[in-house]
């Protein structure tokens, strides 16, 4: 497997590659998100208690997963990049993590919408809710500090780090702030408590958690590859790259 | 024996030397020269495993520096820009900390090196109230007792007056007559005898070299 | 080994004893925080000694942020860090000292205060000594935590905020935990778990965080 991987450890042909992947993703992203929103929004039916309000779930959910789907994959590059001193891996995680802060925000943002019509308040502090502001602030940090070194190589390393600190942190705090919740609020009515969902409800959820993991891939390979660009900027094949791209321009305009 | 192999520097997506080759044998100095921003420190913090290079590899006794780091330290010294001397503590002080803790086999007499460096009288002042030549002299003064046979010096006569570089040039004489090695640089011209000891100049890399 | 690690404990303290603002700044920052709240929410002995657990930990957490810019930077800047990764030892290991010294000067110093505190606050007997040991435990967390947040920032020119923002979002479970316990002894209950998750924590970044400060020095001086 390590033989058939190694190639794509190079930059040239992950360039390539993802390149290849890119519209296949973009594709089903925009397919699914077409037929999830209308199925979710126009036929799915309402529920008994929240009526209409709960179809923000087919945003919020997968947003929610996808935050966490995306930390999760942050930090499984760092490690391959601390252990095995693989860069393009440090890439990945350096691609991923604004892509991860956007969807974690569009979670707490609907989470809070969602807030107002359950529970009269904007913001209530619901363990769900808390975990993702601190993870939002956890993607952040690792946000400001690679952009913070100037060297690209070394904020690459140090973001990895910080990445697996947060993954054996975030965990805990998970963990803490739902007792510290259930502690100071008693039992706060949680959203996802309802033990089944309707399967008339379930389909489409479950095309809009595919729509946004494609979405995540897109986005991700989209900005790795221009990762790639940016570090290897001094490698002679980004600059023939560049200059074929600016002659098929020239010959355009 | 050091050794280094076709080692490539990028720093901030710029690349400051490429495909250095070079070997160093016990009884060598070898003085890197070149202009300001070359490259030289960065070469340096290679040499001591501070950094990792872009490509290529650096040998200590053919033993890859970063996959054995202790083992490299124990026969390695270090003097960089920054003299790594606390200004809060005197120099006596300073000089048994490295003492302890870097040569710690070491048997010495501190009275001797400090008349050997100059700082007799001034070993119960605060380091950071002495002089910069003095500073540095503190921070020199490791040399004496150190028993590394690698020595990498980076600008070591900066703010050391005439005399004193005579004196530090003799024991970089003594240092490679015993078998030693050292690595420096200066913007001084030295005056160590031109068999002793052979130059590395560092070039910009050429327009076509730029990208590696 | 041994040798080593004491060599750097001691070079620590005789530097931070010539040096004793150093010390005493954040901890007379953290007894001003402390009083200020008093003073803005009124003097009510029961909403201070429901407040204070809260009070008293925030506290701490922002003072430990001030303090933690002495534990490497100055070595940063004279150059004794890049020495120090040069020294012929696991380089975990030597951290792990300035770690121990640096809570020796900034951790304890916050327990010796704390009774002073719980007289300010209001706080019995029994919350006080909850306190305590919820002191005694997080602050070696904080410092463990902090360190590998100075690691990381201390090449950049403005890490010090930035470390704040690195390092305050992963210490909420200390928080949250103290403060339960605290509160589980207020009214009188037992808080033995808390403690015992605390102690968890703290092995946890025993082992694991010197490896986390380690390759963050590599990366930040480099």
């Amino acid at each position: 497997m390590w033989k058939w991987l190694h190639p794509y450890a190079k930059s040239e042909k992950s360039y390539a590659l993802s390149g290849k992947l890119m519209p296949w993703f973009l594709v089903t992203a925009v397919i699914t998100f077409v037929v999830g929103m209308v199925w979710g929004l126009a036929f799915a039916p309402a529920d008994y208690q929240q009526g209409d309000s709960f179809r923000i779930i087919y945003i919020h959910v997968p947003a929610a997963m996808m935050a966490m789907a995306a930390y999760s994959t942050m930090a499984i590059a760092a490690f391959i990049a601390l252990v095995w001193q693989i860069r393009l891996a440090e890439m990945t995680v350096a691609a991923t993590a604004p892509i991860g802060a956007v969807y974690t925000f569009i979670a707490l943002f609907t989470g809070a919408a969602w807030g107002k019509p359950m529970w009269g308040a904007w913001w209530v502090w619901d363990a769900r809710l808390t975990s993702e502001l601190i993870l939002l602030f956890v993607y952040l940090g690792i946000i400001a500090l690679y952009n913070a070194f100037s060297d690209k190589v070394l904020a690459g390393r140090a973001a990895s780090i910080l990445t697996l600190v947060g993954v054996i942190n975030l965990p805990i705090i998970h963990f803490s702030v739902v007792w510290w919740n259930t502690l100071h609020q008693g039992a706060t009515i949680t959203k996802f408590d309802k033990p089944s969902m309707d399967t008339a409800m379930l389909y489409p959820l479950l095309i809009m958690i595919i729509s946004f993991a494609a979405f995540l891939g897109f986005m991700s390979l989209y900005r790795f590859r221009n990762e790639i660009l940016h570090r290897e900027s001094h490698r002679p094949w980004v600059i023939s790259l560049v200059q074929q791209s600016s002659t098929q321009i020239n010959k355009r305009g | 024996m050091l050794q280094c192999k076709n080692l490539t520097c990028v720093r901030e997506e710029r690349v400051l030397f490429n495909n250095l080759n070079f070997t160093l044998t016990s009884g060598e100095i070898l003085h890197v020269e070149g202009p300001n921003g070359i490259g030289k420190t960065s070469l340096f913090r290679l040499l001591v495993g501070l950094s990792s290079p872009y490509s290529g590899e650096i040998c200590w006794q053919q033993e890859n520096i970063l996959s054995d780091r202790e083992s490299y330290y124990q026969q390695m010294l270090y003097l960089g820009h920054k003299s790594g001397v606390k200004p809060e503590l005197t120099a006596l002080e300073n000089l048994q900390f490295f003492q302890r803790l870097y040569n710690p086999s070491v048997e010495f007499d501190v009275w001797e090196i400090l008349t050997q460096v100059g700082l007799v009288g001034y070993e119960d002042v605060l380091t950071g109230q002495l002089s910069a030549g003095q500073q540095r002299r503190v921070a020199l003064a490791r040399m004496w007792f150190s028993d590394c046979p690698l020595w990498i010096l980076d600008e070591p006569f900066t703010a050391i007056d005439k005399n004193g570089v005579k004196v530090i040039e003799n024991l970089l004489i003594k240092h490679v007559q015993n078998g030693g090695m050292v690595i420096l640089t200066t913007h001084q011209d030295l005056s160590i005898p031109a068999e002793l000891y052979k130059n590395l100049t560092l070039q910009k890399p050429a327009f076509g070299e730029q990208y590696v | 080994m041994f040798n080593a690690f004491a060599q750097i404990v001691r070079k620590e303290l005789l530097g931070a004893f010539r040096q004793q603002s150093d010390i005493l700044n954040p901890i007379w920052f953290f007894v001003i925080v402390v009083t200020l709240f008093p003073l803005g929410i009124g003097t009510d002995p029961v909403l201070l000694a429901r407040i204070a657990p809260g009070i008293i930990w925030v506290a701490a957490l922002l003072a430990a942020l001030l303090s933690f810019e002495r534990l490497f930077k100055d070595d940063f800047i004279d150059g004794s860090l890049e020495q120090m990764m040069l020294a012929p030892y696991p380089l975990a290991w030597l951290v792990s000292a300035k770690v121990f010294a640096h809570w020796l000067l900034t951790g304890l110093p916050i327990l010796l205060v704390s009774p002073l505190l719980a007289i300010f606050l209001s706080l019995e007997a029994n919350t006080f000594w909850a306190l305590f040991l919820t002191l005694l435990i997080g602050t070696p967390i904080l410092s463990l935590l902090g360190a590998i947040g100075v690691a990381l920032t201390i090449g950049l020119r403005k890490g010090g905020v930035l470390l704040s923002l690195i390092m305050l979002p992963l210490s909420i479970p200390i928080l949250i935990f103290s403060t339960m316990a605290i509160d589980a002894a207020a009214y009188g209950q037992s808080y033995i778990g808390m403690l015992a998750l605390l102690g968890a924590m703290l092995v946890g970044a025993i082992t694991l965080a010197p490896f986390a400060i380690a390759a963050s020095l590599r990366v930040s001086v480099s």
